[in-house]
């Protein structure tokens, strides 16, 4: 509208890119800037903004994302023991392996739309799982999930000396803050190449496919093979993030493929705005941010924060928020899902722009009237 | 025109606050490091001159094995109130050698910060960095699954944060994924083994064919596997072994088989909701009144606990297992915890509160003995020390490989229990001497002290 320098896709990415990097700075305030959240902040970022690439795109909820992460940590978790504990070919093969299961479950899966297609997904999401939880426990170690041991080949590098090897890039190890810039430069170029699919040719098409699928084929269009892409697409950086958990933590569990991590991904989008470029983003932070932040509240805590109210007041506050935070983090989640998605069907995002559109027409009647004013006195 | 210019002037300043900010936090960064590269050359949470320090109690609040995380974390609470020198003290009474002061720890008051494990070695961990990394914890301890337990040893280790492990009887923890800034004062599988074997022979014989039903991680495993080196020294055989996942809620599709396999002993290597769902179904299916090659059908239940016989009712009358500690033991130590965890929340703990209480004194005690909380020296203090007074009589933290070695209890679920607490009947104290083993039988390596 009247600020043109916000539609320039280069000014969005440096705004974006200056946020990101200095993340620990505005989130120490919050109590969320310390490594391990940052880290998961940026790696789910990545897992929601690719999966709104399909979702928010093409309008096709998968129900089974999970798979690509949990496809993800283990192959970065095997390329530590078998390669190199340097995290770059983890990544690479991860994204790459994760795109092969996407195109196998995508050709199958997308023969069909709308719900099947989510019951699909969620089956291959749900038959992976088990494989990787009892079937297939000598390449995924099962419950107890995939470790580093000490006597892991490890062919390209060296004999390891006292205590078991971490994740490094060229030297630089890859936890803590670290860890985080590591990530953070994986999110902006993932967030980076989600913008140009959302300004392409390509992303309108599959914004058509949304909007009429019957339509797209009346006029000639084969929609499959651009649906085929989104999904891959959309696995690989499933794929990616799920890498980055091994590299900023060498483990893989098979929890990372149950459905209620697939599910975890669908309300972030849906939280925070699904077919927006930063809605995504939005979700992914406030769902960890609870998941940490109020889950690890009690009751010590809450009596600190409310100290300023009267005793009985401040026993009665207590015992309601309490309710709220510790184990019940889900129920405030819950509530807040329910809130957004009655009152803002659009996500947090429409919610920005709500409050954004309602900021400006306050200064616009008031800029109205200086005009008004300045033109009276000439 | 006007209104124009008013548009490019806004704009300025909007791009003068963004460049003016961003100019800022760039300006800061270096600081920020600067802070972390100093804590990083010193050793991490080092409380310094801080009024306090602070312990993460990492238990399932959630999950299968919610129950015990429960009674861990009441536990912990009664730890750090003793060991600030509230209540009556519990086992700083009896404990021997003991250093602490009731004064907290090297005058530190001891605060405390809780996570939920999930049961999942994912959640575990990421619950222990955010209170490494967050709240500055000097030490991590809790949790009732061995595959969390070794999980968040692991992680532990490379933080170099020291872990007091909770519940946790695998005999990986502290064989082959072992390490340096890992301790466990919970007996283990092997130990079980050792202790059932003789009972089962006197009550059962040497003539039994067994069926394993086993939860499906290290714990199970290596609980199989020492389960079944003892009963087959004994001369019995082994049916089948059958991995069954954890959490799994319905056993009947995994009980069936047994009824026909020709076994005359099931045994279950379940623990927590787990084996009270799979003992109250194989139960009723009839297996307890049923008569297998001319005898009795059996069950075993090698790692007890007196929640789970709480929860499994009375299915659990007579059936035989092990157990690390029971609240009915009646040396000094035992009473005093009993008396003042009754006294807290009126009704007696459970052997994961035994254990994690223990565990808490013992790196509070360590600490001070080592006159530091620098890691490498509370680790010293550590290995290889001796105690009594905490229940299990003379007890010693092995220093080859951080495990506690101590009396292991065999227990029968009681047949008349003269309240609803008393559910295990002590069947046997087995003397240390008779579960010790070479450190070296298991592999792994504790790895560097400086991390």
């Amino acid at each position: 509208m009247n600020m043109p320098l916000l539609k320039n896709d280069w000014v969005i990415m440096a705004i974006f890119t200056v946020a990101v990097l200095t993340a620990p700075l505005w989130l120490t305030p919050v109590g969320a800037g310390y490594p391990d959240l940052m880290q998961k902040f940026a790696i789910f970022g990545i897992f929601a903004i690719g999966f709104n690439l399909l979702f928010g795109l093409t309008g096709y909820l998968s129900f089974g994302h999970a798979v690509f992460l949990g496809v993800g940590s283990y192959t970065a978790v095997w390329s530590f023991k078998l390669l190199t504990m340097n995290v770059l070919p983890a990544v690479i093969f991860s994204i790459l392996l994760a795109g092969v299961f996407a195109v196998v479950i995508g050709y199958l899966s997308l023969r069909r739309s709308g719900i099947y297609f989510s019951i699909l997904t969620l089956a291959f999401a749900q038959m992976s799982y088990n494989l990787a939880y009892s079937v297939l426990t000598p390449l995924t170690n099962g419950e107890t999930g995939l470790q580093l041991t000490m006597d892991d080949p490890r062919v390209l590098d060296g004999p390891v000396g006292q205590g078991l090897p971490s994740t490094q890039l060229f030297g630089i190890e890859m936890s803590g803050y670290n860890g985080f810039y590591f990530c953070a430069v994986m999110l902006i170029l993932g967030f980076f190449i989600s913008l140009r699919i959302f300004r392409s040719p390509f992303g309108l098409k599959l914004l058509a496919i949304k909007s009429n699928q019957t339509r797209m084929k009346y006029t000639g269009f084969n929609t499959r093979p651009y649906l085929l892409t989104a999904f891959v697409i959309s696995g690989m950086y499933a794929g990616l993030a799920g890498s980055l958990m091994a590299v900023t933590d060498p483990l893989a569990g098979a929890e990372r493929m149950q459905w209620t991590a697939s599910g975890e991904v669908v309300l972030m989008t849906i939280l925070g705005g699904a077919g927006t470029l930063f809605g995504p983003l939005f979700g992914a932070g406030i769902i960890k941010y609870f998941e940490n932040i109020f889950s690890a509240m009690n009751d010590g805590r809450l009596h600190e924060i409310f100290a300023f109210l009267p005793d009985w007041l401040e026993n009665i506050v207590v015992a309601i928020t309490g309710e709220f935070v510790g184990e019940g983090w889900h129920l405030t989640l819950g509530l807040l899902f329910m809130i957004v998605v009655i009152f803002l069907p659009g996500g947090v995002v429409e919610g920005i722009r709500r409050a954004s559109a309602y900021v400006k027409g306050i200064f616009q009647s008031s800029g109205d009237k200086d005009v008004a004013l300045s033109a009276e006195k000439e | 025109m006007s209104d124009d210019k008013s548009k490019t002037s806004e704009l300025s300043r909007r791009g003068f606050i963004k460049v003016g900010a961003a100019a800022l936090t760039a300006a800061n960064m270096p600081m920020f490091f600067v802070k972390d590269a100093w804590a990083a050359k010193d050793f991490r949470n080092n409380p310094g001159n801080a009024g306090s320090v602070k312990f993460g109690f990492n238990v399932p609040q959630t999950g299968a094995y919610a129950d015990e995380g429960a009674d861990e974390l009441r536990a912990y609470k009664l730890a750090v109130k003793h060991i600030n020198g509230e209540g009556d003290g519990g086992m700083l009474n009896t404990m021997k050698p003991l250093t602490l002061k009731g004064n907290g720890i090297l005058g530190k008051k001891l605060e405390y910060v809780t996570g939920d494990t999930q049961t999942k070695s994912d959640a575990a961990r990421a619950s222990a960095k955010r209170m490494i990394e967050k709240d500055g914890v000097v030490m991590i301890t809790g949790g009732s699954s061995s595959g969390v337990a070794v999980a968040v040893q692991g992680l532990c280790q490379e933080m170099g944060v020291i872990f007091m492990a909770g519940l946790t009887h695998s005999n990986d923890t502290t064989g082959k994924d072992k390490r340096r800034y890992g301790f466990r004062h919970f007996f283990n599988a092997y130990m079980s083994g050792k202790a059932l074997g003789p009972v089962l022979k006197e009550e059962m014989g040497t003539d039994r064919k067994a069926y394993h039903l086993t939860a499906d991680y290290t714990w199970g495993w290596t609980q199989e596997e020492s389960i079944k080196n003892t009963t087959e020294a004994l001369g019995w055989q082994t049916t089948a072994a059958v991995k069954t996942p954890v959490g799994a809620g319905d056993f009947s599709q995994y009980i069936t088989p047994v009824l026909n396999s020709g076994a005359d002993v099931l045994i279950l290597n379940h623990y927590g909701k787990d084996m009270i769902n799979s003992l109250t179904q194989a139960v009723q299916f009839g297996l307890r009144d049923k008569q297998v090659n001319g005898k009795n059908f059996e069950i075993v239940v090698p790692l007890f606990s007196r929640l789970m016989a709480q929860g499994a009712g009375e299915n659990i009358k007579g059936i035989l297992g092990t157990t690390n500690w029971n609240w009915s033991l009646q040396d000094e130590g035992s009473k005093a915890f009993v008396k003042s965890f009754g006294q807290e929340y009126g009704f007696p703990p459970s052997m994961a509160a035994h254990t994690c209480y223990v565990q808490a004194l013992l790196y509070a005690n360590a600490v001070e003995q080592a006159g530091t909380f620098y890691p490498p020296e509370v680790i010293k203090t550590l290995e290889g020390f001796k105690f009594d007074g905490m229940g299990n009589g003379p007890t010693e933290y092995r220093a080859e490989d951080h495990q506690c070695f101590k009396d292991v209890l065999v227990v029968r679920g009681n047949q008349n229990p003269t309240s609803q607490f008393d559910l295990l009947q002590v069947q046997k104290i087995v003397p240390r001497s008779e579960v010790e083993y070479d450190a070296k039988i298991f592999g792994g390596e504790l790895g560097p002290y400086e991390v």
